[in-house]
């Protein structure tokens, strides 16, 4: 294998290790101010044991962010050099943008949002907490301009080969942004949500009938049931927007070959690439018609219009039928349990068993939305400027191969230990239930609220 | 030359880089530092040294992101030429980054029977972190030379470097703490002292010998004379830190944050040095730093979010280190 197949594993690994980490920091950051505030407001320790757990996943989960988004400030370099050569003045200011304003802001109050709770006010400490969750989310902000740019780049001009900024709202405000900002947001809260619901159900399974399971699983299903509408939504306006931008990524994800109305909703299909055709294809008559255009005999472009132009059609497919697919998942799941939990005010066997192993389901589909929207971009690395090809580096593919290895191995081992200790810790919590000791409740931080009731 | 904007904002931002890795080396110097000491502590102290790093480490790192973000937006060139020279040590610190990252919050976290294998990775972690940032040094400053010689000086630089990170997380602790890890800490910090001045005077001597350009501006008078003070200061600052650990921990705790602060000041002056060495390259003679300069638009933007920013960002680092300051205890989700 060649330097350039070598770097985009490589480069793909990482990423798609790295953003496991954000996806959860990002919404549970939220979702622990949520609990502080309740606590505030309610004086009820429950809360405050709900977050003093959920604030050790979080502590988990930003560690690895943290360093594996360490190793990917420096991938631009040891495995793209093109990239910041040729748009290095358009994405420069928006990483410097994110280190000084995201990165900063959450690794300086993430000490006093973990550490700090004995040694500041009750005030400080949920500032801290609000400032650490503003940062994620302003982080995400910054990267996925970066990413939209890529992916429909505007306000630039060409000289010589390299490009220069016109309009910098234009660049930020890019036409995808918007769409992309909502979607992976609510990706964010969507993984939390079934986290939060899920190992509150292992909890559950375990025998654990304490007041803060019980106030982590129902904050964790409501908010799953409330994203997920939000997020279908969305989901189908971020696609109308690819059509109109990248309409060779939509016909990979629908895998329609002709330019056509009519078009049938693939459900299930072997897109074959030599032969430029659909087998064991399984369709919904004028479907993807009617999705992306709103009417039955709807024109929607097709791979033949694009050949040698096109990402490969299988990946962005199956990407893109795995995302959808667990949003419906979640949709039915949280859906039912929201139903029994309001109306019947319990949680059935049943549904706690469907719901633990999908604790991680947010994981998949975030996955797999990514996988869609960068494999779709394919050849290019900024659509219309720059060819993947173009922007690697001169390393040998020995070292890269190698790296790539250890890199692999490494992230093998760190998701076990990650997992097991997720899992060691809801058993714990379950052995304890209420019991669980609460720090700091004599405390005048904690104590504060409490005699102001 | 006119003081125009295309000449100033590369020179401002080989400044202000600057600063970042220098207070890049100082700040993960102690963390990196304390974690080469846990080879040598007892179960105990090892929670009460995590506990003296536990609230800052993440920050402190932030600022080598923010050293290498700077080099990749104002200096893409210059970037692309040095990471990939040096993608194998580039690795070999991230590993260690991320090896003794993540076992910090394992430890604390997994069942009490595994805690030493992650207090051992955190060890090798730290190590191989520290080791790997000093033979990029090496190297850089022979001019990312490949050949046998450039190894053995990357070696040499990098067990010192390692060495120097030891005496100031050794210094930290003498801060932090108190009773017999404290008076352990003394120990250690004279004992690393002494590679770290080996190390320096290795790195002074070769850096003129590497390149003729160098020597040439190290070694004409009238520059010599007024460069003088730099290593005079630096080998007096040595001198004193030495005799003051022969008095360490004093009564009252008396001078506990004297030798962090001789040696920030030691990097400092080190540090000076080099950069005085190596302008106006980025890249040691084939860059310039105009060469090697992103758009001038480009730094402008970045130029105004970073005079806002960082003084902020400064001002509320040295609030969580207040927040946080006397002797560590135990550190807890609280
Ligand atoms: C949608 C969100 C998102 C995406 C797509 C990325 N990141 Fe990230 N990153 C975050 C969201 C995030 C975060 C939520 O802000 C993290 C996770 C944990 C943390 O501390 O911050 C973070 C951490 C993080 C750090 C450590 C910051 C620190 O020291 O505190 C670096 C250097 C990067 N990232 C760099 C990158 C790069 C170069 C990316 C793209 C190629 C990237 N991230 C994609
Ligand atoms: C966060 C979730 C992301 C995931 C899971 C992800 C995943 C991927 C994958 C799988 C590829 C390989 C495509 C291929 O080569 O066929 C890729 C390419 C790429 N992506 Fe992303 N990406 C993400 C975000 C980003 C962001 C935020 C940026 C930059 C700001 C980015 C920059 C790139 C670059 C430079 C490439 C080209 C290298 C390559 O083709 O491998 N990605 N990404
Ligand atoms: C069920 C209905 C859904 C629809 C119709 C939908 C639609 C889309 C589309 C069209 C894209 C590609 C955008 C592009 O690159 O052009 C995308 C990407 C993505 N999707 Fe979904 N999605 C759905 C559900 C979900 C769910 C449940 C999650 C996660 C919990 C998710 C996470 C993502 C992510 C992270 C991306 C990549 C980032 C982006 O481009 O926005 N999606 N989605």
């Amino acid at each position: 294998m060649d330097a350039l197949i070598l770097s985009r594993l490589q480069f793909a690994a990482n990423i798609s290790f790295h953003i496991l980490f954000p996806t959860i920091t990002i919404a549970l950051g939220w979702v622990l101010l949520f609990f502080k505030l309740r606590y505030n407001a309610t004086g009820d320790t429950a809360w405050m044991r709900a977050y003093f757990f959920w604030v050790k996943v979080f502590a988990l989960s930003f560690a690895l962010g943290v360093v594996s988004g360490i190793t990917m400030s420096f991938q631009f370099g040891t495995n793209w050099p093109g990239f910041m050569e040729t748009v290095g003045n358009i994405a420069g200011p928006l990483l410097a943008y994110e280190v000084l304003t995201a990165f900063f802001l959450e690794a300086v109050f993430v000490g006093i949002m973990l550490f700090g709770f004995r040694r500041v006010s009750n005030r400080i400490h949920t500032l801290a907490t609000f400032l650490v969750a503003f940062g994620t989310t302003l982080s995400a902000f910054w990267i996925l301009a970066l990413n939209s740019w890529m992916q429909t780049p505007a306000g630039f001009e060409m000289r010589d080969g390299v490009a220069y900024a016109l309009d910098w709202w234009a660049i930020v405000f890019n036409p995808s942004f918007p769409y992309r900002l909502v979607h992976m947001l609510l990706a964010s809260g969507l993984t939390v949500a079934f986290l939060i619901a899920g190992m509150s159900s292992l909890r559950y399974l375990k025998g654990d009938r304490s007041e803060s399971m019980w106030k982590a699983l129902r904050t964790g299903v409501f908010l799953g049931a409330g994203l997920i509408p939000l997020q279908i939504l969305a989901g189908d306006m971020h696609g109308l927007n690819t059509l109109e931008h990248q309409p060779q990524k939509i016909a990979a994800m629908e895998a329609n070959w002709e330019t056509r109305g009519n078009v049938p909703l693939v459900l299930f299909a072997w897109p074959d690439e030599e032969a430029r055709e659909n087998r064991f294809e399984i369709a919904i008559p004028n479907g993807a018609s009617l999705i992306l255009k709103h009417s039955l005999d709807g024109v929607v472009p097709g791979l033949n219009d694009y050949v040698g132009e096109h990402p490969p059609v299988a990946p962005v497919f199956w990407g893109f039928r795995i995302m959808v697919g667990v949003g419906m998942a979640m949709l039915a799941l949280s859906w039912v349990t929201s139903f029994f939990l309001i109306r019947r005010a319990q949680m059935p066997k049943l549904l706690a068993y469907a719901y633990a192993p999908m604790a991680f389901s947010g994981w998949v589909a975030t996955l797999a939305g990514w996988y869609t929207t960068e494999i779709g971009r394919q050849p290019w690395l900024v659509t219309g400027v720059l060819r993947t090809e173009d922007a690697v580096g001169p390393v040998a593919a020995s070292h890269v191969g190698f790296t790539l290895a250890v890199y692999v191995v490494l992230y093998v081992v760190l998701m076990i230990v990650y997992l097991s200790v997720l899992t060691y810790l809801a058993l714990k919590a379950a052995e304890d239930g209420d019991q669980s000791p609460l720090p700091g409740v004599e405390d005048r931080a904690l104590a504060q609220p409490m005699a102001g009731e | 030359m006119t003081l125009d904007w295309p000449f100033l904002l590369p020179l401002i931002f080989a400044g202000l880089m600057g600063l970042s890795i220098l207070i890049y080396v100082i700040l993960d110097g102690f963390d990196l530092g304390i974690g080469i000491l846990f080879a040598m502590a007892d179960e105990q102290e090892k929670d009460t040294m995590i506990a003296a790093i536990g609230p800052f480490w993440d920050a402190n790192e932030t600022w080598l992101v923010l050293s290498v973000g700077l080099l990749l937006v104002a200096f893409p060139i210059a970037h692309g030429v040095i990471l990939t020279a040096l993608y194998l040590p580039v690795f070999a610190l991230l590993v260690g980054l991320i090896l003794r990252g993540v076992a910090f919050d394992f430890r604390a976290k997994v069942p009490v029977h595994r805690k030493h294998r992650w207090d051992f990775l955190f060890f090798a972690g730290s190590l191989t972190a520290s080791l790997a940032q000093g033979y990029m040094l090496g190297v850089y400053v022979l001019g990312l030379d490949t050949g046998f010689a450039a190894f053995g000086f990357g070696v040499l630089v990098a067990l010192c470097l390692a060495a120097s990170y030891a005496a100031m997380g050794a210094a930290w602790l003498i801060y932090k703490t108190e009773g017999d890890l404290q008076r352990k800490a003394v120990r250690f910090l004279r004992s690393a002292l002494v590679f770290t001045a080996v190390g320096m005077v290795a790195v002074s001597l070769a850096t003129p010998f590497a390149s003729p350009r160098i020597f040439e501006k190290w070694f004409t008078w009238p520059d010599m004379a007024l460069l003088s003070p730099l290593p005079v200061i630096t080998g007096v600052a040595f001198l004193g830190l030495w005799l003051l650990t022969f008095r360490l921990p004093a009564k009252g705790d008396r001078h506990a944050l004297t030798p962090f602060l001789t040696l920030a000041a030691i990097f400092a002056l080190g540090f000076a040095g080099l950069a005085y060495s190596f302008y106006p390259y980025v890249v040691p003679d084939r860059f310039t730093l105009w060469e090697a300069a992103s758009a001038t638009e480009s730094l402008g933007i970045i130029l105004v979010g970073t005079a806002f920013v960082l003084p902020v960002m400064i001002g509320a680092s040295f609030y969580v280190y207040s927040v946080f300051s006397g002797k560590a205890g135990d550190l807890r989700y609280d």
